[in-house]
């Protein structure tokens, strides 16, 4: 099966304003990612993630090199719909992402553009509404519902598209704690139970647990790459670049260094707990 | 000591007389004494962004009393618009707010409306600048030249050269990345340090709060539900998951090593601590 | 304090009036208000009226709210009123400085008052039994023919629906904004016009450039959700005529042409 989204060699710079150089954002990027993985994209601001994002629907162009989705060449504008019905984004502010001031309208509005008869596009919205959870509110007005809320709307604006992947740039930042996790749970779900191919950007470290790879990115380049358990334990490389790690590494970390024998890969709570119970046993 | 804040029995309701009414806060009894750094936590429609907005005569109260320094805020308008530069609100997003040619214009704006002459506003600009690390070079700048921490900065410096009694700051930190969060919380660490000042810091993170604040205050529908030192409200986590607001991480790695029979403190909250708990135990007798 | 505003504000409801086709009740209007300038009469207003009347009972909306609406245009309407008074020329009845009060003057102040006042009652009818997104709909479908001489048809009605989504997201960002200046000290209440006008720069500098913003973010998100153009695009909700909208345009019809035969008559 061919890979959902692949780069060779990606660079990228913002075109240049006059007398200044462009300053390279993004090099030498070279990655696959698998269809139907989950993958989280970590890196502080300024690290390149966000950009990195937007060349996976063609809203950036590569500079130098390729960047391929499915099939298709991003740069072939002939395909451009094909591509960014594949690839749906949900961006990190909900409010300026939501086109219409009826919930259902505004999920309805990606098939609408593509075309899709008016019966289709009925089943596809109620649809895109369940996998979210939230079909209760179909009639209400976008602007009374929460933060988590509004975000899962759009992610089923994305859904109706029907899309093999999903980016998410940023989209949990500007949310509280409980919007969140639903957001969350709702990723979890799309990718488990209808095989989407999900990309998280974040820099929200405890959210990454989810993911079953971890792209680190510094200065535009891919700094580390693997499954978080193995990059948690690379404590010393994360915090050379700005970011943490979840609590229960730290600690076990901390304990490390005073010549407890724990190991380092307990992300979950009651893992770490029963890694510390067992080295104290002995 | 005397409290600087003091507010007796506030509700406030929104909507009176139609079917939406509702009341965003009940009966609320609360007290800020000089030089405290309180951590205010409670989720989305908690009813906290209504509570602080009562503090500096944003709001009105539908019913109750706020008291500055002993002095009733809303006896006079004058009284009034005077709190708003004695407690300081930075509010969520701040780098929405600014407007100015010039971040200096930007910062100097709250201490022009106080009425101050123009040395004492630049120094002030100049301080205020200072404490939250933005360069002399940046003052001639526009401000939507900057970056987004670095507008943030700037609009927190703008209430900072207010030189309020009292500063109250929320979610500081919504939006920015783990650096950026740490770097922002030092310089308000650093500033509460400096000056001395009454600290209200309003966040939806539980390791946040309690990495900074010495006392704790929890909202819930409409009601102060804890109020206490870090150590007392995390000893309660309980509730806390109840609340649906969670508990910090190590507490809850604390929480588990109890629940597997290790003898450390259920009300633990910093990691160092956790820490040396967990190493005096290796040393005296294993209880797995 | 902004939050109170509302605007276009639509009562929903499963009336006659709420379900006929929004192109009906647009085309109503229309036909109603050439009938009301049409009108010349006691008996011809009377019969628009009564019409009205009945439209609003069928609507359940209530007069209560519709007079509610009128409030802000009450300035308006006296000012009209009184100018009319005034000069229109024709029997004097008393004269004091400028002024000269006629019998064609009072007259003609009454039509006018009353001719206003079913106007704005019946377009308001429309907008409190119609959603602003159903109206848009309408709009956008009526001037349809209008795309043969290059009106930019589905653009228009594309903006005005987004105009209308980020009514409410604005208003709550001018109110947060105003809180964080008043928060610094900034004073909208005292001083003369040019004082306040000059107060209003650190609200709508913030505003103006977060709507910007918002524009270009929105513009992204449109472009990745397959946005491109009104060409080929289908609908969620298909308008579609039932006979009742049939009956309910003839109807309005039928009352324009009573309206002006009866005028032509003098009454």
């Amino acid at each position: 099966m061919m890979d959902m989204l692949k780069t060779e060699n990606l660079c990228f710079s913002y075109p240049a304003k006059e007398g200044e150089e462009s300053v390279p954002v993004l090099k030498n990027i070279n990655l696959t990612i698998e269809r139907g993985s989950l993958v989280a994209i970590l890196g502080h601001n300024g690290s390149g993630k966000s950009t990195l994002a937007k060349q996976f629907n063609a809203v950036w162009l590569p500079s130098g090199g390729k960047v391929w989705v499915g099939q298709y060449d991003t740069a072939n504008e002939a395909v451009l719909m094909e591509i960014r019905r594949r690839v749906g984004m949900v961006f990190q502010n909900p409010d300026n992402q939501i086109v219409a001031n009826v919930v259902e309208e505004d999920v309805a509005f990606a098939p609408e553009n593509l075309g899709v008869p008016t019966e289709e596009i009925r089943q596809r919205v109620d649809a895109a509404l369940a996998a979210v959870g939230m079909s209760d509110f179909a009639k209400h007005a976008p602007h009374l519902l929460s933060g988590g809320q509004k975000q899962r709307i759009a992610i089923a604006g994305v859904i109706a598209m029907e899309p093999e992947c999903i980016v998410l740039d940023e989209a949990t930042a500007m949310l509280d704690p409980r919007g969140r996790r639903d957001v969350l749970e709702t990723v979890c779900h799309l990718n488990k139970e209808k095989k989407i191919t999900i990309i998280m950007i974040t820099h929200h470290m405890e959210e990454t647990e989810i993911a079953d790879r971890l792209i680190v990115m510094n200065k535009g380049e891919v700094y580390l790459d693997g499954a978080p358990r193995e990059i948690f334990q690379q404590v010393n490389e994360l915090r050379k670049i700005g970011l943490t790690v979840p609590e229960t590494v730290k600690l076990l970390y901390d304990l490390r260094q005073d010549g407890v024998d724990v190991p380092l890969d307990a992300i979950s709570v009651d893992e770490c707990a029963d890694a510390i119970c067992a080295a104290l046993k002995k | 000591m005397e409290p600087i804040l003091k507010v007796e029995n506030l509700t406030h309701t929104y909507s009176a007389g139609t079917p939406f009414q509702r009341n965003a806060i009940e009966h609320i009894d609360f007290e800020v004494r000089p030089g405290e750094f309180l951590g205010v936590i409670g989720h989305t429609g908690s009813g906290k962004s209504t509570f602080i907005q009562h503090l500096n005569g944003l709001l009105k109260p539908t019913e109750g009393r706020v008291y500055f320094n002993g002095q009733d805020i809303w006896a006079s308008p004058t009284i009034t618009q005077q709190t708003r530069f004695h407690v300081g609100m930075v509010f969520q997003y701040p780098e929405y707010q600014l407007f100015e040619e010039t971040v200096y214009k930007d910062i100097a704006f709250g201490p022009k409306n106080m009425g101050l002459s123009e040395d004492e506003i630049d120094y002030r600009v100049r301080e205020a600048a200072g404490f939250v690390g933005i360069m002399e070079e940046w003052l001639d700048k526009s401000p939507f030249e900057l970056s987004g921490g670095q507008k943030r900065r700037v609009a927190i410096a703008g209430v900072l050269a207010m030189n309020p009694e009292v500063l109250i700051l929320d979610e500081p930190t919504a939006g920015l990345d783990p650096a950026g969060c740490e770097s922002i919380l030092a310089e308000i660490r650093q500033y509460h340090r400096a000056k001395g000042n009454t600290v209200l810091l309003v966040s939806h993170s539980m390791e946040e709060i309690a990495h900074n604040a010495t006392r704790i205050v929890v909202l819930d529908d409409a009601h102060i539900v804890m109020d206490g030192t870090p150590r007392e409200v995390f000893a309660r986590a309980q509730e806390l998951i109840k609340i649906g607001l969670g508990i910090p991480g190590v507490t809850q790695i604390a929480l588990a090593l109890r629940a597997r029979g290790l003898a450390v403190d259920p009300a633990v909250y910093t990691i160092e601590e956790l820490k040396q708990q967990l190493l005096r135990l290796k040393g005296g007798e294993a209880v797995c | 304090m902004l939050k109170d505003i509302t605007l276009g504000q639509y009562f929903p409801g499963n009336t006659l009036a709420h379900r006929l086709d929004p192109r009906t009740k647009l085309m109503m209007v229309v036909i109603y208000i050439i009938a009301l300038f049409c009108a010349k009469s006691f008996v011809s207003y009377g019969i628009l009226a009564l019409f009205l009347f009945i439209s609003v009972k069928i609507s359940k909306v209530g007069f209560k709210s519709l007079i509610k609406g009128m409030k802000p245009l009450i300035i308006i309407l006296i000012f009209t009123a009184i100018l009319n008074m005034f000069y229109t020329p024709g029997r004097e009845i008393a004269s004091f400085w400028v002024f000269t009060l006629t019998v064609e003057g009072i007259w003609s102040a009454v039509f006018m008052v009353i001719r206003i006042t079913l106007l704005i009652m019946g377009t308001f009818l429309m907008t409190y039994t119609t959603s602003p997104i159903a109206l848009t709909d309408a709009i956008e479908n009526l001037l349809n023919p209008l795309k043969k001489i290059y009106v930019p048809v589905h653009e228009l009605a594309m903006m005005m629906s987004i105009a209308l989504r980020f009514i409410p997201t604005l208003i709550e960002e001018a109110d947060k904004i105003i809180s964080a200046q008043k928060a610094r000290g900034a004073d909208f209440e005292t001083g003369n016009i040019f004082r306040r006008a000059k107060a209003m720069v650190p609200i709508l500098v913030p505003l103006f450039i977060s709507a910007f913003r918002r524009a270009d973010e929105l513009a992204t998100a449109m472009e990745c959700r397959c946005y491109c153009g009104g060409e080929g695009r289908t609908k969620l909700h298909v308008l579609r005529y039932q006979k009742r909208d049939l009956l309910c345009i003839l109807l309005t019809t039928v009352i324009t042409i009573t309206v002006v035969i009866v005028s032509r008559f003098g009454y």
